[in-house]
């Protein structure tokens, strides 16, 4: 296990490189601050001074080593709009895209494992068209067109919930069914073809033969083995809940790192931007990290 | 002096649902297993042993296979009347299990202490301490080395033949008065095979346990059985001791049977198979299934299937060219 986690840790390390020189260059294609940050009517010495500041002048790679040298410190500069450092910023609104997509998770498993688990055993019943009807229609509809109609009815027509902001709980229902649902259609296919699979084994066979009862066989022999690709998937899938909180941050008004990255993309504050794309990409290698000790918690043989 | 039957099963018949349509894979068979007896159920792959085994534990796949006629009786009770939490009360405590292969059986994900823990929890209603102590026991009867060490094992941790003993041990755990083992020993190797065999037949004994063996092992009927029952085709065409089924076989299959046999005492090196293949399940059987590959097939045998005969003291034959009426 030791070994393991040391290895993927320094793979952890090249994939943050790469993708800072990934962002680093990719933000600086995509336009120039300047005319955005400063108004119309700003004489020529006044922008001068400006790119100086922002060091904007200096050749690229003598920009990247800079900022890299920054990072090593923990310096990620400063925000070219607000003048606070990007780190503070950064780390002020990570915790609550973390809350939103962790809760939007947690509500895609708690409806659509007992889907997948209900369809698989009741192959061909109610269940199992229910949960290809639930599949169908959450791999069709968007997010940001469930999130807009979401709003409708429940905010504007039977304002039972608050559209947009934060606050209490009643802040996150929506969002988080919204970021939930990208992912529900999946774990209900996935975990249904694989619950099927699992049931057609010999030990599930034994499993009865033992005199168990059929809640116990489903729930507790077929369900464990049957998580184990649905874990790899929860991981991977990880990525696409916080890249979707982009769009459902900036749909719920939600002040989260995905509307930080929204914002900072249209001004185009590049330290911001990189700051934020880095604490993506450490979220989604910690996430990959922990999928695979979650990995050999339940599966024995992957320990070895 | 004969023991009283445990399992009687009369005029059974289960249909296989396919692709191609309706078959009758398992065809009016009728056996007996008395109580501490071991019966051998043989016959080639496809004959439907294995459906067989798996109706008389109710746990024959459904929608895939349905019980079309007949009779199954535990003690006097008609299982096939059982409704289904009746027959589970039944199953791991009355009528056991060991499966094919050893390799499959065993959940991956649990600790083989949670797995034999699992049905002595539920059967003998031990838990903690006790049930670790008769989990101990149940490994020394099966002569596993370390009982401790394995019970805190994965199977992925085992060998083959370690794990057919932890799946007794599962069986065993309920003390059921049937065991039905499904060709134990065909995963394992030759050696491992042979400790098997002795150790069952062992068990058997000293607990008087009534054993459905089922295997298309002459060799392994020979280590393990009391009697036999002939399969071919869906139908029993024999049912003998197993000392009569070696001297003198009755029926033309179960002599091919024998002769394609390797036997080292023998001279010749050359094993004689049966020609022709054995009929599919779907084929629609008319008369006695073995006609086609039959050298001694008379007209008759294609038109009617031949009724049960008497061919000896505890010998039953179904054939045209055997026995007496």
């Amino acid at each position: 296990m030791l070994p393991m986690i040391a290895s993927r840790a320094l793979q952890a390390l090249l994939t943050l490189l790469l993708t800072s020189v990934v962002v680093f260059v990719l933000a600086r294609t995509s336009g120039n601050p300047v005319d955005l940050v400063l108004p119309p009517e700003a004489t020529a010495a006044e922008r001068r001074i400006f790119i100086e500041r922002n060091g904007l002048d200096r050749p690229l790679p003598v920009q990247y080593a800079v900022f890299l040298g920054g990072v090593v410190q923990g310096d990620f500069g400063m925000s070219i709009r607000t003048r606070q450092p990007a780190v503070d910023l950064v780390l002020e609104r990570l915790p609550r895209t973390l809350i939103l997509a962790t809760a939007g998770l947690f509500i895609a498993l708690v409806i659509s494992v007992p889907i997948g688990v209900l369809a698989a055993a009741r192959r061909a019943g109610f269940w199992d068209r229910f949960g290809q009807g639930f599949a169908l229609l959450g791999q069709s509809v968007p997010a940001f067109w469930l999130g807009i109609v979401l709003i409708l009815v429940f905010s504007v027509h039977l304002q039972w919930l608050p559209s947009s902001g934060t606050g209490g709980w009643r802040n996150y229902v929506l969002p988080a069914i919204v970021l939930g649902w990208s992912i529900s259609a999946g774990v209900v296919r996935l975990l249904r073809s694989s619950m099927l699979e699992v049931l057609g084994t010999e030990f599930i066979k034994l499993a009865r033969a033992k005199g168990l009862t059929e809640r116990r066989v489903i729930w507790k022999h077929a369900l464990w083995n049957a998580l184990i690709p649905v874990i790899t998937f929860i991981g991977f899938m990880y990525g696409v809940i916080i890249a979707s909180a982009v769009v459902v941050e900036v749909v719920f008004g939600w002040p989260g790192l995905g509307y930080l990255a929204y914002e900072s993309t249209l001004w185009r504050d590049f330290p911001v931007l990189q700051c934020a794309v880095l604490a993506y990409t450490a979220v989604i290698v910690t996430i990959n990290l922990l999928v695979d000790i979650c990995y050999g918690l339940i599966d024995p043989r992957v320990r070895a | 002096m004969e023991a009283a039957p445990l399992l009687e099963v009369e005029n059974l018949s289960v249909d296989v649902f396919g692709e191609r349509g309706v078959g009758r894979a398992v065809d009016g068979i009728s056996f007996t297993v008395r109580r501490g007896e071991a019966l051998g159920l043989i016959g080639e792959s496809g004959s439907g042993k294995s459906l067989t085994c798996l109706t008389v534990m109710r746990l024959n796949p459904s929608p895939s296979t349905r019980v079309a006629g007949g009779m199954l009786r535990l003690d006097g009770n008609d299982l096939l009347r059982l409704g289904e939490d009746e027959m589970r009360s039944y199953r791991g405590r009355r009528i056991a299990m060991v499966l094919q292969d050893p390799m499959a059986a065993l959940n991956p994900v649990f600790r083989i202490g949670d797995q034999i823990g699992e049905a002595l929890a539920l059967h003998r209603g031990l838990r903690g301490a006790g049930q670790e102590k008769v989990a101990l026991e149940l490994l020394g009867r099966l002569r596993v080395p370390d009982p401790a060490r394995t019970l805190r094992s994965f199977p992925h941790q085992l060998s083959g033949g370690m794990r057919q003993r932890v799946v007794s041990a599962i069986a065993l755990a309920g003390q059921p008065e049937l065991l039905i083992a499904d060709e134990p020993t065909t995963a394992l190797d030759v050696t491992v095979q042979a400790a098997y065999l002795g150790l069952l037949r062992q068990l058997q004994r000293e607990s008087s346990l009534a054993v459905l063996f089922v295997t298309h092992d002459l060799g392994a009927i020979a280590r393990v059985c009391d009697r036999v029952a002939v399969m071919y085709g869906g139908r029993i065409v024999e049912v003998a001791d197993v000392g009569t089924v070696f001297r003198a076989p009755s029926h033309p299959y179960t002599q091919a049977l024998l002769r394609s046999m390797p036997d080292v005492t023998r001279r010749s090196d050359r094993l004689d198979p049966i020609p022709g293949q054995p009929p599919s399940v779907f084929a629609r059987k008319q008369g006695c299934p073995f006609a086609p590959r039959c050298g001694e097939a008379m007209p008759r045998c294609v038109e009617e299937m031949p009724p049960e005969r008497s061919a000896g003291p505890g010998q039953v034959v179904r054939c045209w060219a055997r026995g007496a009426a």
